[in-house]
Parts: structure tokens; C-alpha cells; sequence
């Protein structure tokens, strides 16, 4: 801050400085404390807003956990996002590190423009294309009977729709950092290590994940944060069986209209969605200065 | 005895550029082998065909009379040390250099121990648990050679590992390099572009230029008989003179050139009437002030003193520039700038060889 100022002078950089503290306070801090307000009120009549039952309880939180279907919800959106940062996880890897280290320089960015393109049309319309790829009568089905894979149309929709879903709608989010950090290691220690006899293995488990841990962290913390605060992918590819912790909010704040149970469930994800960044942190002991790097 | 290495009719093509052209050598078990050229001329390429990292597009290698062909890297008793190291940062010392034991399923404490006895031997004890960046420019040198010794491989592999070290930690670490070869008995294959490391450290030198190689010889062979103008210039200091071939006798020649008529031990396979170019060492230069045999006219540009010796810079009326070594006691009578002397030398000091097929 200090540099700031010295920077820019008193003038441009207390401006600058009240700027981000006005976006900070009004885009950021109060509306969620007026979440926070909310979610810790009961729903009343306007009547009765200010009056004898307009008090502070935590009946609101204590509903999520008692309601079986809604706790089953929450719990299945937690290890759900959890499957499709493993799954995005798992494929975007091999990629990255192909892209980085394997591919000439023509194939990584012919692989990387394949990657983007897609990435142009928007989220709805993207999701859109799987629901119809997935269908009973769709293509996919259609391509699997025909060479004889399966017998009869699978019902891809449901968990596996929303997966393949979110796996695809995330994968740039994973795939930047990753490679981003793969691509700074020095090919002449991945060639040190082979010459010294280690396996293929032994080389990703010893020299490049310990190397590209920042970008695997930041990867996977936004994958799982973007899964579990999704709402487009669960809604068109799901079904009722999958549904989505998101769908249940929306339904509270749109139409069960019931804002302060809609707010304490929301309050509960991104609660959630802290904790699973400290945690994944945690793991590969970085820190946030390191995954901003 | 560690594994001999024979490259037999080695090539290695980029697409349609040359690399490395038909090179052959033996390199004994046990031997200080130096790969000495320009940069540029196909010795690291070299060095990974034998490591395995590339499969020479025709020829073979042979490590320990094996043929490697198919053989891949980590299968190959070779260790390579890099051009820029390639420590793993994110390991301490010690793990860096028990890497190839991890990699044979060795365990922990035995690896330990191992990697203990080898910070003995490249003398930094106690430095084990230390990261890579807490090391010196000499000291992580010296934790690459322990990394590849570790693996005890029957030939090391070293792409230029000095280049990055000043002047004196250069020098010692030569010193150290040719001490840990002859304890160890591995056999070493050394690149350098430096002339005077390979001179100093060798027990053979093959000299390369443009992916062709052109010589192999020990490095006072090399330097006294050098069998290529390429190796004449580039091994040591030298004075050459172009000119055509007029007359072989008895193992001398006689050369015309610019400068005038020359003679000279002849070079292998020099033909008569040919271009060919004489080549006088500095040191085999005498300095008079009256014509004699065998001598140039030339006028004194500067003299450098050099400690021992002083090399003075002439240049003849044609302008060919000219460097004979003055010894300190010949000091006295060294020419002024601008002053007209004359160089002479003896025909058996002088070596006239052929440029057939050689850039000038
Ligand atoms: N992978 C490659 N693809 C195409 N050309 C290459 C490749 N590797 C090396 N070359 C070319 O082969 C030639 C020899 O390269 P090499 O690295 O063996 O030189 P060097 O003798 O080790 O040079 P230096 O002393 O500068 O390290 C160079 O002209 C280089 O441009
Ligand atoms: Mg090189």
C-alpha cells in the first residue's frame, strides 16, 4: 500500500486505494453480511418484520441438517465436486504435461486452439450440445448400439451426465495452471532423472508434481469451486436423482421464496467452498501467495 | 575395467540437416576421452546418442561391446552430466545424489549411507541436508558428479559441466575431475569447447568440426601433428599460410605462397601442385633482423607479456597477421612497434597440409 502511494502520490494512489476498498466493502463484504442477516432470521410476514418473532436463530442452518433429502443433497454436491475435480483432475494431467513437455510447438498450440475455441460459445448453449450428445435417442447411444457396445440406450443423463458436463465446462480452469507450471520445469532434470534409471512413474511422482503442486492446487481449487457453485450443467443434464445443492437454493430464493432459508444455504456452500481451498492448501502445503504466482 | 564405448559409423540427422556425420571411434575402458570443437558442431548430439536420449539415424553403439541399439536411457550403464546440471531443486543434496539408488528400489538407510560416503569423496561432508540453492557454483558441480557416480556407471558422460565456473574454480575443478577419473576408473567422455581443458585432462582428443570429425590423437600428437588445417587453427595457437604445393621430397615440402617459398614437413596424403596451407606454432618462431631461409618480412605490431613469454603480433607486407612467442630472456632485443623484422623457423617445425575439402 505504501508502494502504492509512492507510486502514484498521495492523490492517485489514496484513490486507487479507495477504490478497491469501496468494491471490497460494497460488491463483496455487505451483501453477504446482509446474507448473513437474512439467513439468520426466520421468514416472516412483512407485518411481522420488527415485531416480537423478528428475532436471531440458527433454525435456518439447523433445517438443512434435519431435512434427510436436502443433507443427502449437500453431502452428494460435496463429493460430486470432489469426482469431477479428481476426474478433470485426471485427464487435464496427461494433457498438460503432454502439451508441455512432449508436443512439438505446433502440436500444443493446434491443441490448446482445439481446447479454446469451444470455450467461445457460451456456457448454456456448450451444455446445451452435451444434453443433446447424451440423449436417449441421441448420438452417442446411436454410435454405441451400432458398433455393438451396448445392447439397448443407456440413460446417460442423471450423475454421469453432470459429470461429463462439468468436467468439460472446467477443464481450461485446470488445464492452464497445470500447464502453466509443468512448462517452467527444466526438460534437462526430467531427462537427468531417466538417465539415472528412474521409471516414468517415478519421475512424475518425484520431479514433476512436487514441481507443478501450485498449479495442481490452484487447478483443483477452482474446478471444485466452480462444481459445486454450478447450476447450468446439473440443470440440463441432470436429473431428478442428480440434483444439485445450487438447484436447491435457487429453488428457495426463486420459488419457494423463502430468502433466509435460500441465504443460510448459500452461506453453507461457499462456507464449504472456503474450507475445501484451506484444506487442498493444506495438502500440497502451498500458500495463497504462491497459487496468485 | 569399466565398458569401452565404440561408435561405429555414427550419423545423426534433424531433418534434412546433419548433426553428426560419419563418426567413428573407439574409446578404451577406463579412458579420459575430451570431444573437443566449436560450439555448435554436433557434441552434445553425440553425447546423448551414446546416453540414449536419441537413436542415431545410422551407425551403431556399442557400450561394453553391447550393441545399444533399442536400448533406452535408463537402461544404458552410462550417466550424463548435464550442461546446466540439472539438479532437482526441490530435493535436499543428499536425496539428489541417491536419486539412481532410489530409482533401483535401494533402501532409505542404505541410500543414506551411500550418499554419504560420495559427499566424502567430493569432499562436502555434512552438506547432505542442505537444498540445491544453498550450494555454490563449485559445490552443486561437484553434487552432479556425485549423483552420476552414485549410480556407479561404467561410463560418464560430461557435456562441458566447467563452463559455467570462473577462471581458478575452473582450474581446480579440472584437477579434480582428472583425480576422481583415475580413482574411480570410469570411463569418462568429456565435451568441451575449450582447447586448453581438453589438453590438460585428456588421455585422447577427438577434435570435431561441422559434425565431421577430424582427428583422434593424444594431445601432444595433437597438438604437434595436427591432421587437418581445422584442427592446426583450432587446437592451440598457430600461423597459417596459404598456397599451393611446388615440389615433395623426402617427406618435405615446399609451398609458394604470397608471402613467398617455404618448406616444411609434408602433412599425410599431401599432393603435389595442390592448395595446402603451411603452419608454423608461435613458439617455433624466431625473430632476426636480417633475412635467413625459411623467413617473412613483417612489420612488429604489439608485444603482450604473458608472465613466461611475450607474443609478439606482427603483420606481413601482404597483410597476414603473424604471432611469435618472445622469450623473457630474448626481451631485450624485442622489436619496437612499426619496427621491420623477420620470422624464420625450421622446416621440421613447420606443417604443410593439405586444403582439400576444408573451409579456409
Ligand atoms: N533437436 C534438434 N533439432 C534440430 N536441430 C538440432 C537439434 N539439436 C541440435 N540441433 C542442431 O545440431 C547441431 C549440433 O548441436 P549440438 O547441440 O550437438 O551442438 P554442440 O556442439 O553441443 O554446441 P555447444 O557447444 O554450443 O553446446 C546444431 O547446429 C543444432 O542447431
Ligand atoms: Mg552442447
Amino acid at each position: 500500500m505504501t508502494e502504492m502511494i509512492k507510486r502514484f502520490g498521495p492523490g492517485l494512489g489514496g484513490f486507487f486505494i479507495a477504490l478497491v476498498a469501496l468494491w471490497i466493502i460494497g460488491m463483496v463484504l455487505a451483501p453477504n453480511l446482509m446474507m448473513l442477516n437474512f439467513s439468520l432470521k426466520p421468514m416472516l410476514f412483512p407485518n411481522d418484520i420488527g415485531g416480537p418473532k423478528d428475532v436471531y436463530t440458527v433454525e435456518n442452518y439447523t433445517a438443512l441438517f434435519g431435512d434427510r433429502v436436502h443433507r443427502a443433497i449437500f453431502l452428494k454436491t460435496v463429493w460430486g465436486s470432489g469426482l469431477v475435480m479428481l476426474a478433470t483432475l485426471a485427464i487435464t494431467y496427461p494433457l498438460a504435461f503432454w502439451m508441455a513437455k512432449v508436443a512439438t510447438i505446433r502440436g500444443a498450440r493446434a491443441m490448446l486452439i482445439a481446447l479454446i475455441i469451444p470455450f467461445w460459445i457460451n456456457e448454456v448453449l456448450r451444455t446445451l450440445a452435451w444434453f443433446i450428445i447424451l440423449s436417449f435417442n441421441g448420438p452417442l447411444n446411436a454410435f454405441l448400439l451400432s458398433i455393438g457396445l451396448i445392447d439397448a440406450p443407456v440413460r446417460w443423463q442423471g450423475d454421469f451426465g453432470v459429470l461429463a458436463g462439468m468436467v468439460y465446462a472446467y477443464i481450461l480452469f485446470m488445464l492452464f495452471p497445470i500447464y502453466n507450471s509443468i512448462s517452467t520445469l527444466e526438460t534437462a532434470q526430467l531427462e537427468a532423472a531417466k538417465n539415472l534409471g528412474a521409471s516414468t512413474w517415478r519421475i512424475h511422482r518425484r520431479i514433476v508434481i512436487p514441481h507443478a503442486k501450485a498449479g495442481i492446487a490452484t487447478g483443483c481449487v477452482f474446478t471444485f469451486m466452480l462444481a459445486a457453485g454450478s447450476y447450468v450443467a446439473p440443470a440440463l443434464l441432470g436429473s431428478p436423482g442428480s440434483r444439485w445443492f445450487t438447484e436447491i437454493i435457487y429453488n428457495w430464493f426463486f420459488e419457494g421464496g423463502n430468502w433466509n432459508r435460500g441465504a443460510a444455504y448459500a452461506l453453507v456452500l461457499l462456507v464449504l467452498c472456503m474450507a475445501v481451498v484451506m484444506v487442498t492448501l493444506k495438502i500440497f502445503r502451498v500458500n495463497l501467495a504462491d497459487v496468485a504466482k | 575395467m569399466s565398458h569401452s564405448v565404440e561408435l561405429i559409423d555414427v550419423e545423426q540427422a534433424f531433418g534434412d540437416v546433419k548433426a553428426v556425420h560419419h563418426f567413428s571411434a573407439h574409446i578404451a575402458g577406463g579412458e579420459f576421452f575430451s570431444i573437443l570443437g566449436p560450439s555448435g558442431c554436433g557434441k552434445t548430439t553425440l553425447l546423448r546418442l551414446i546416453a540414449g536420449f536419441t537413436e542415431p539415424t545410422a551407425g551403431r553403439v556399442l557400450i561394453g561391446d553391447k550393441d545399444m541399439a533399442g536400448i533406452p536411457a535408463d537402461r544404458r550403464p552410462t550417466a550424463m552430466i548435464f550442461q546446466s546440471l540439472a539438479l532437482f531443486p526441490l530435493m535436499p543434496v543428499w536425496e539428489n545424489i541417491a536419486f539412481g539408488l532410489e530409482a533401483r528400489g535401494v533402501p532409505k538407510a542404505q541410500r543414506r549411507k551411500r550418499a554419504e560416503e560420495l559427499l566424502e569423496l567430493i569432499a562436502l561432508p555434512g552438506y547432505g541436508t542442505r537444498m540445491v540453492h544453498e550450494l555454490s557454483g563449485g559445490q552443486r558441480q561437484r553434487v552432479a558428479i556425485a549423483r552420476a557416480l552414485a549410480v556407479e556407471p561404467q561410463v560418464l558422460l560430461l557435456d562441458e559441466p566447467l563452463s559455467a565456473l570462473d577462471l581458478k574454480l575452473r582450474q581446480h575443478m579440472r584437477a579434480e575431475l582428472r583425480a576422481l577419473q583415475k580413482r574411480t576408473g570410469v570411463t569418462f567422455i568429456y565435451i568441451t569447447h575449450d582447447q586448453s581443458e581438453a589438453l590438460a585432462m585428456s588421455d585422447r582428443v577427438a577434435v570435431m568440426n561441422a559434425g565431421v570429425l577430424q582427428q583422434i590423437a593424444t594431445p601432444q600428437e595433437l597438438y604437434a601433428n595436427p591432421a587437418t588445417p581445422f584442427t592446426a587453427r583450432f587446437v592451440g595457437e598457430t600461423n597459417g599460410i596459404i598456397g599451393t604445393v611446388r615440389g615433395l621430397e623426402a617427406g618435405l615440402a615446399t609451398l609458394t605462397t604470397a608471402e613467398g617459398r617455404f618448406t616444411g614437413r609434408a602433412g599425410a596424403g599431401l599432393e603435389d601442385g595442390e592448395r595446402a596451407s603451411i603452419f608454423i606454432r608461435p613458439e617455433a618462431m624466431a625473430l632476426s633482423r636480417i633475412a635467413l631461409p625459411n623467413s617473412l618480412s613483417a612489420r612488429a605490431v604489439s608485444l603482450e607479456y604473458e608472465g613466461a613469454s611475450a607474443m609478439l603480433r606482427a603483420v606481413s607486407e601482404h597483410g597476414q597477421e603473424l604471432l611469435a612467442t618472445v622469450p623473457n630472456r630474448q626481451l631485450g632485443e624485442a622489436p619496437q612497434a612499426g619496427e621491420q623484422i623477420w620470422l624464420s623457423f625450421q622446416p621440421e617445425e613447420a606443417l604443410i597440409l593439405s586444403e582439400k575439402g576444408a573451409a579456409a
